[in-house]
């Protein structure tokens, strides 16, 4: 019984520094708030997720079933240091993303999902996560890899990646690229954006979100 | 010229991405709107035109027009596809008016369609820079954004023009087609969102500089139909036929840089007065226009040397309004290319599908009032094969 007592006393989240909530413009002139969700609100987030696991186009299947077992893991103690930043847009969770901090210097980049497609929701969200490793959480590196082409596009392509071969993302067999601080920093002006402080009506309308259809669902989306 | 030629029916399938239908399935969703438009029955179709570009390439069928016919149950009609490049759909147009005027036949089915969205974006940029100059263009890379790119920037040399002028035609274009209940876009854009403020960059990405992601056209499925008959028998069909008033088809050279002002679309300058003349019109008298926007640049320079506005003036038009739906010269109430979407083989029949509507009155929230005469451009190549069409209302 130490044994397993041992075993699961595990520091479950290491003490990091908040991720302080932003604002920006998305093209249609909306305002998206992105925020870091609490371990509270991922039941939420589970139901958000749920209807693409039977979404196969640009393999919102298997990223919306991994970002699932994810997000359970980190809610149930079963992952270790995972963080989760969500997008709302009047209201409305518009797309979410998560990495895993493996210690002080190194992130994992775990998932991106946009429920509404066309509107940079991912790639804004995206940038949002490696700012958060970089400059809050004060790693030196983020191991990515990437599960679809258009997810490569946007993120090797864009952020000018470098390959790391022999390193195994914990995602499985894809190969790893990684971001590195003096990468994230030559990239920043063109990948980060937000205002902080966020208005306070607004930051308030995105605690309480509600859920929508993703766009993947909808046969005319575009 | 022959008989005079009407139009007697239009439609067309929404325009989007269609996991739903096939290619087929969109013809014939277009096809059957556009015979019940007109009221014709399967008997008094006579051929069947169908404008598609890359039927064989992306979605492994030839012959697609012998296969619509059988589909609309309107055999032994003639059947034939015609392929001009993103001209295809206005071409078939045209060899349906010349087919009806010289009395080959009396009524013929116009269809454009082209299915593209299943395929990965560099794959339908690739097959669609094929247009392009074998040997002084395609092979170093050319592809046709890139070319809108360098005529966007000789614009900004030569005439003034800013990235702001291409936002606000997008964003024009993307009002209208929020109007359109066929187009592929239904989504407003703001300047701020893809110009003013600094997250624009990421917003509206690159894509052939200076062309951003919203001054480029999207990838669509869709297909569009028109009936045409004689001027004589419409009145059968129809209360309120279009007359197809003058066409003027013209090319240039194939390669972009043997030009002697790459610049100036000549071909659109010749198509454009051919069709002018044949109506007994000018450009005065139109109330309302599709152009070919694939690039936002391009709904400038054609506007300009179809002889709408002086060269290199376009943009300022745009910026006090008058291209608005309710300006002085309306461009592009559907949406254009740039929210209608861009199924290349339907795109020409669209255009007439939209002005023809307009003409009718039948355009909705969208509708151009009081429009009695229309001007279509459809731009193949870049700016090597244009098919331009005058078409006025009836009464």
């Amino acid at each position: 019984m130490t044994e397993v007592a041992d075993f699961l006393s595990v520091d479950w989240d290491v003490p990091r520094k908040p991720y302080p909530a932003k604002a920006l413009t998305l093209a249609t002139g909306e305002k998206m708030v992105i925020r870091e969700a609490s371990r509270e609100e991922v039941p939420q987030l589970l139901m958000a997720i749920r209807p693409l696991l039977d979404a196969p186009g640009e393999f919102y299947d298997v990223v919306a079933a991994r970002t699932y077992a994810e997000l359970l893991g980190w809610h149930r103690y079963r992952v270790r240091n995972e963080y989760c930043l969500v997008g709302v847009v009047d209201g409305k969770l518009v797309g979410l993303v998560n990495n895993r901090l493996v210690d002080k210097d190194l992130c994992v980049s775990l998932h991106t999902i946009a429920m509404r497609k066309g509107r940079s929701v991912g790639a804004h969200l995206f940038a949002a996560k490696q700012e958060h490793a970089i400059e809050y959480l004060g790693v030196s590196e983020i191991l990515v890899t990437a599960e679809s082409p258009r997810g490569f596009n946007l993120l090797v392509v864009n952020w000018g990646l470098e390959p790391r071969p022999g390193v195994q993302h914990e995602l499985g067999g894809a190969k790893s690229w990684v971001l590195t601080k003096e990468n994230y920093y030559k990239h920043k002006d063109e990948q980060v954006f937000g205002k902080r402080p966020v208005p306070g009506d607004l930051y308030e309308q995105s605690l309480n979100f509600e859920l929508i259809e993703p766009d993947i669902m909808r046969l005319e989306s575009d | 010229m022959g008989r005079k030629v009407a139009i007697i029916g239009c439609g067309m399938s929404k325009f989007g991405r269609r996991d739903d239908k096939d290619l087929m399935g969109l013809l014939v969703e277009a096809s059957t709107r556009s015979l019940g438009d007109a009221g014709v029955g399967r008997k008094d179709i006579d051929a069947v035109y169908v404008a598609s570009m890359l039927c064989g390439e992306l979605t492994h069928q030839t012959a697609i027009a012998s296969a619509l016919a059988d589909e609309l149950l309107v055999l032994p009609a003639a059947a034939e596809r015609i392929e001009n490049g993103p001209a295809s759909g206005a071409s078939a147009v045209k060899n349906a008016y010349a087919a009806v005027a010289s009395g080959l036949y009396e009524t013929v089915l116009v269809t454009g369609g082209e299915k593209m969205r299943h395929a990965p974006g560099p794959i339908v940029t690739d097959l669609i820079a094929t247009i392009t100059h074998p040997t002084a263009e395609y092979v170093h890379g050319v592809t046709l954004p890139s070319l809108a790119g360098m005529l966007t920037r000789l614009y900004m040399q030569r005439y003034g023009l800013e990235p702001r002028h291409l936002a606000l035609v997008a964003i024009k274009n993307h009002n209208n087609g929020l109007k359109n209940p066929y187009a592929h876009l239904h989504r407003k854009i703001t300047l701020e969102g893809i110009y003013l403020e600094p997250e624009a960059k990421l917003n509206n990405p690159p894509v052939a500089d200076p062309l951003r992601m919203y001054y480029c056209c999207p990838i669509t499925d869709g297909a569009a139909s028109v009936v045409i008959t004689s001027a004589e028998k419409a009145k059968k069909f129809n209360d309120t036929p279009v007359t197809v008033a003058g066409i003027g088809h013209a090319t240039d050279t194939l390669a972009v840089h043997e030009r002697e002002d790459p610049a100036v679309l000549k071909a659109v300058q010749i198509s454009s007065q051919r069709a002018f003349d044949m109506a007994k019109s000018e450009p005065k008298a139109i109330d309302v226009i599709e152009l070919h926007d694939a690039f936002e640049i391009l709904e400038l320079a054609e506007s300009e040397d179809a002889g709408f506005f002086e060269k290199g003036t376009a943009h300022k038009a745009v910026e006090e309004g008058v291209t608005e739906l309710d300006g002085d010269l309306p461009i592009n109430p559907s949406g254009g290319l740039k929210a209608r979407g861009h199924p290349v083989g339907a795109t020409g029949v669209a255009q007439i599908v939209e002005l023809t509507w307009q003409l009718r009155g039948d355009a909705g929230e969208r509708q151009v009032s009081g429009a009695e005469q229309a001007y279509a451009l459809n731009f193949g190549g870049f700016g090597n094969n244009v098919v331009s069409f005058v078409l006025k209302r009836s009464d």
